[in-house]
């Protein structure tokens, strides 16, 4: 496919996905936002009635898709200048839903609605960074350990091996979806999901294979090699697995393929920095090769632990 | 008899010489990802002993029916069947141990061990054989796994199979997960330090 018409379509997805932030109507309320899993922040144009907002009897606040379920308020705390108030819950929301709250009351008016959401773009991008550190498949998932160091030798290769597992795994994931939510669910064949997954890789592999042999000679010289060793990694199996577990949809099966490949490609490099370093070492003659390596990578591994807990939407 | 003796050596092979975690270094995910616990090894052990074992005979089995060029999509679907069968079981009757292995049951699929045996090892010898060597592996590996999760859960928790075992907990460390990394290294290292000194010392006796 030409490269100007793949810029045109990433540009149309992006903007579908933008179209909700700039369609926002202005009212009465200015700004609503999480502050944390138990707070939400209101903003209003105006001053507003102490009496009114404090009192949590006058809020109804569910999640969008269940009505039914009311979340409760602990307390509702209006701020010195009596624009925004903040809203305290009783249990931790689940922030990756649109919550719909609604005022009684509210500058006369009997019924204000509006709706507090995390940007969908933002939560996109958040699996993304979740995939690529927090949960970073080699260091915090342990999974493709046999590739991982069988590979991590020396830069080159473990460059070329990073970029040719995230283009399989984009790839193999985004035909994995397809499967599950329009065969695989529809006709009741999830018990398949091992059998339809592992030949659904090994078939994009061997596609890949062919492909890059006759689109592009000089690619495959340099990447050809590492696509025998793709197909019998647990990596890439793991992300269609993962993604049929979490029910995810096509977007963010997309950003989880592309975290979980770009934290392979990451995983790969820095180890292979650090193996070159070793090859000058002076390592006692038990530790040589593997146990040493093993070590180095649980040194990273407690490194990676200080990403849990990032939040950056 | 001359075929118990082999059956015997086959089964040593995997557990001794041919280990596939501290010796050939292959299926190490498991080793370092679910090994917190003797049980969890134990566990994923059998399901491994119970794939290997099927899949060997299996193909065993049917290997003059299979053209050499399909071999290896043959072994993974093969491989990707009896997976299904233990995950099914396993999440029927033992849904809280299956929880904790989480989504490494499903991953056995991907074991490097199990496609190598087959291609090394089934398609080539007979029935009996590939179940005796089907067998072996499956309990090296299990006894791999059993090994390190002995030594993270005495270390990390203090306890054997759950039970208190020192009434103390040394080292919380061990129980983190990157610390498997560091028990597996440490382990390989101690099976290379003995291997030198074995070696050594049998050449100070000639």
């Amino acid at each position: 496919m030409n490269l100007a018409y793949t810029r045109y379509i990433v540009l149309t997805a992006l903007l579908f996905l933008l179209a909700p932030i700039f369609a926002r109507a202005e009212g009465l309320v200015v700004n609503q936002k999480f502050i944390s899993d138990k707070e939400i922040q209101v903003t209003f144009s105006g001053p507003v009635d102490k009496a009114v907002t404090e009192n949590i009897q006058n809020y109804t606040i569910y999640e969008e898709p269940d009505p039914d379920i009311r979340l409760e308020l602990s307390s509702a705390v209006l701020a010195d200048d009596g624009k925004s108030v903040t809203l305290f819950f009783k249990e931790p929301l689940n922030t990756a839903k649109t919550h719909v709250i609604t005022v009684h009351g509210l500058a006369g008016i009997d019924k204000t609605t509006f709706t507090v959401s995390k940007s969908y773009l933002g939560y996109l991008f958040g699996i993304l960074i979740s995939a690529l550190l927090i949960n970073n498949f080699v260091f915090t998932k342990y999974l493709g350990l046999c590739v991982f160091f069988g590979t991590s030798k020396k830069k080159d290769t473990a460059k070329g091996m990073g970029v040719v597992f995230t283009m399989v795994m984009v790839v193999s994931a985004l035909m994995s979806w397809f499967f599950y939510n329009f065969i695989l669910i529809p006709f009741d064949l999830n018990f398949l999901q091992i059998v339809v997954f592992i030949g659904l890789v090994s078939l994009t592999v061997q596609a890949v294979d062919t492909i890059l042999r006759k689109v592009n000679p000089i690619l495959f010289n340099s990447f050809g090699v590492y696509l025998v060793l793709v197909i019998a990694n647990c990596v890439i199996i793991a992300v269609p697995l993962i993604l049929a577990n979490n029910n995810y949809n096509v977007f963010e099966t997309f950003m989880l393929a592309l975290g979980a490949g770009g934290g392979f490609l990451l995983a790969l490099y820095l180890m292979s920095s650090v193996s070159e370093r070793m090859q000058l070492a002076n390592i006692p003659k038990t530790f040589k090769g593997l146990p040493i390596a093993f070590i180095v990578a649980g040194q990273f591994a407690m490194a990676f632990l200080g990403f849990s807990g990032l939040q950056l939407f | 008899m001359a075929n118990d003796k082999s059956s015997m050596q086959l089964i040593s092979r995997g557990i001794l010489s041919e280990n596939p975690i501290f010796k050939l270094a292959l299926s190490m995910c498991p080793a370092v990802g679910i090994s917190t616990t003797v049980m969890n090894g134990l566990l994923l052990g059998i399901a491994v002993l119970f794939v290997q074992v099927f899949s060997s005979v299996t193909i065993s089995i049917f290997k003059n029916l299979i053209h050499p060029r399909i071999r290896i999509p043959t072994y993974t679907l093969t491989i990707a069947t009896w997976v299904t069968v233990i995950d099914l079981v396993l999440a029927a009757y033992l849904p809280e141990a299956y929880a904790k292995m989480g989504i490494f049951v499903k991953l056995i699929v991907a074991f490097a061990i199990i496609t190598m045996r087959l291609e090394m090892f089934a398609s080539k010898e007979s029935v009996n054989d590939s179940f005796w060597d089907g067998l072996g592996m499956g309990l090296g590996f299990m006894v791999g796994m059993m090994t390190i999760g002995f030594v993270r859960e005495l270390l990390g928790s203090g306890a054997i199979f759950g039970y208190d075992v020192l009434g103390f907990k040394p080292l919380l460390f061990f129980i983190l997960p990157s610390a498997g990394f560091f028990v597996v290294g440490l382990m390989m290292a101690f099976f290379n330090w003995i291997e030198i000194f074995y070696k050594r010392s049998k050449g100070l006796k000639r």
